[in-house]
């Protein structure tokens, strides 16, 4: 994202968000008929049968909700708490898109009930960096060109993550099985372990 | 996937109760790597799920030398991968569970599921109205059947899924199930349920019943083990053929051993006749091919897995020839 584009705040990311919650809202374009149309499907929803509470931590904040059993832990962090980093790809545990860290370890959030993660820390791609600053293994990505298409990679920067909690110095072959339940259709893999064999290099050095 | 209640029992009495009054709409729900898929698929759309993992103490491994190694059902595969006995003494367990899958589903996946997993037969798995759902039909028979059995099908041709059943039955594995107020402890080779028996289920389980833990005795010293998995990608697949071996060794001798294989019977598969034939052997230049030669000789494949027949054979001489020579 260019300096430009940060100052007027304005990204595509937001410009696809804003299309997509005007589309969902059935192509309503004024903002304050929008706001009301999903005030109220938000109490519909809340009055719907089923819901059970749910608390857990994402990114270091409690969250407390009610949800619907069925509900995928990608599910409520991208569709209840909007953090849409992460990317459901699949959605059936097979190629690691959706992965974020339960507890420190590496999860399909896709393919796990939410309501497994009760009382647990959950961490997304979001709650990575910290205060404006990217965490090394992010950072590693944007140095190396650890990515073509990009839409992999909150699952392989997670899955990194996970390593690095696993290992304090992975070598290749322990980068490549842990980060094996990752896919990208770009291939970029050799810049993929490049990216993280750097930012282990850089954590050691 | 169909919303369903989600029940939390504190006890595997108060388990049992939920998945006996349910009758047949309850599941039992640990890791959920295999029933979620299950679930979204709407091949099962259960009313209440039972999640055993609020149960507490049933997620150790103990291991006391000279007895044995007790898993608790709920262990993850990656905890059972890397516990350190079992990287020391079992090696065979752990390296099937690390072939088991991905990093991330070996995190949430359990022992117990993993040895109560449905079938992966693609007619089960899709849109057919199959033997095995209820149906009056094995598509597989005579349809696309690359990854069906060679061996023990009958009626249903499907290969049990799990990389830990051939292990554990290697290993002289006991299955603990709970069952009413009683805990039953069964040889693991007990446990599958071929298709000529019933082919609409692959345990004995009955409604209620739960796999609480696993026992296996300990090994004795000069013991080798391995596990080799054969499958088109190294991640997520299930064995196209696996074996398994436990070899005890003294000098130049065999005392004793055993062989079982995954992907090529509907049941994890061990022969007692290629097995007499590791008792008390001399090791010589011979043996990884006569033992090769030995296995599957009942082996009738289907029109297209053929291949698994010398696949088997020459994964046996691989596994004898890393462990013997």
């Amino acid at each position: 994202m260019s300096e430009e584009t940060k100052s007027n705040k304005f990204s595509r990311r937001k410009f696809v968000k804003g299309i997509g919650s005007s589309i969902a809202g059935g192509y309503i374009l004024s903002p304050a008929i929008a706001k009301a149309a999903k005030k109220i499907s938000k109490e519909a929803k809340d009055f719907s049968e089923g819901k059970v509470p749910l608390s857990l931590k994402v990114n270091e904040s409690v969250i407390n909700v009610m949800i619907e059993p069925r509900t995928t832990l990608a599910e409520l962090l991208r569709d209840e708490l909007k953090l849409t980093g992460t990317k459901v790809v699949c959605n059936h545990g097979e190629c690691g898109g959706c992965t974020v860290l339960l507890n420190n370890k590496a999860v399909y959030s896709c393919h796990l009930l939410a309501l497994d993660a009760a009382g647990k820390d959950v961490t997304t791609i979001e709650g990575l960096s910290s205060n404006g600053k990217l965490h090394k293994i992010q950072q590693a990505f944007v140095d190396e060109d650890g990515l073509q298409c990009g839409f992999c990679t909150p699952g392989q920067v997670m899955a990194a993550a996970a390593l690095l909690y696993k290992y304090s110095k992975p070598d290749k072959q322990q980068i490549m099985k842990e980060m094996s339940g990752n896919l990208c259709r770009c291939a970029a893999y050799p810049n993929i372990i490049k990216s993280v064999l750097s930012a282990v290099e850089k954590s050691n050095g | 996937m169909k919303n369903f209640e989600y029940l939390q029992p504190k006890s595997i009495a108060e388990a049992a109760g939920y998945l006996k009054a349910g009758n047949g709409t309850s599941i039992p729900y640990s890791g959920g790597t295999d029933a979620l898929v299950m679930m979204k698929d709407n091949l099962i759309s259960p009313k209440k799920v039972v999640n055993l993992k609020s149960i507490p103490g049933l997620n150790s491994i103990d291991y006391i030398r000279g007895e044995g190694l007790k898993i608790g059902a709920l262990v993850t595969i990656s905890d059972l991968a890397e516990h350190p006995v079992v990287k020391d003494k079992f090696k065979i367990l752990s390296e099937a569970a690390e072939s088991i899958a991905s990093p991330q589903l070996r995190n949430v996946g359990t022992v117990g599921g993993n040895l109560c997993q449905r079938p992966r037969c693609a007619y089960f798995r899709e849109d057919f109205d199959c033997l095995r759902k209820g149906g009056n039909a094995c598509y597989a028979f005579d349809g696309e059947n690359k990854l069906h059995c060679i061996i023990g099908g009958s009626l249903c041709y499907i290969v049990h899924p799990s990389d830990l059943a051939t292990a554990l039955l290697v290993l002289n594995t006991k299955i603990s199930i709970a069952s009413g107020e009683k805990i039953n402890e069964i040889p693991i080779a007990d446990f599958f349920v071929l298709p000529d028996e019933d082919f609409t289920r692959e345990n004995i389980l009955q409604s209620g019943e739960i796999v609480t833990s696993i026992f296996i005795p300990d090994l004795p010293e000069g013991t080798k083990s391995s596990y080799i998995k054969f499958r088109e990608r190294a991640v997520w697949d299930f064995a196209v053929v696996s074996v398994g071996a436990v070899i005890q060794t003294s000098g130049s001798e065999i005392v004793s051993g055993r062989i079982a294989f995954g992907g090529v019977a509907p049941i994890p598969w061990t022969e007692s006749v290629v097995n007499s034939k590791l008792i008390n052997r001399t090791i010589d230049a011979h043996i990884a091919d006569e033992i090769a030669e030995s296995i599957l000789s009942n082996a009738d494949s289907l029109e297209m897995n053929g291949y698994k027949i010398p696949l088997a054979k020459n994964l046996t001489k691989r596994i004898l020839t890393q462990l013997l020579m």
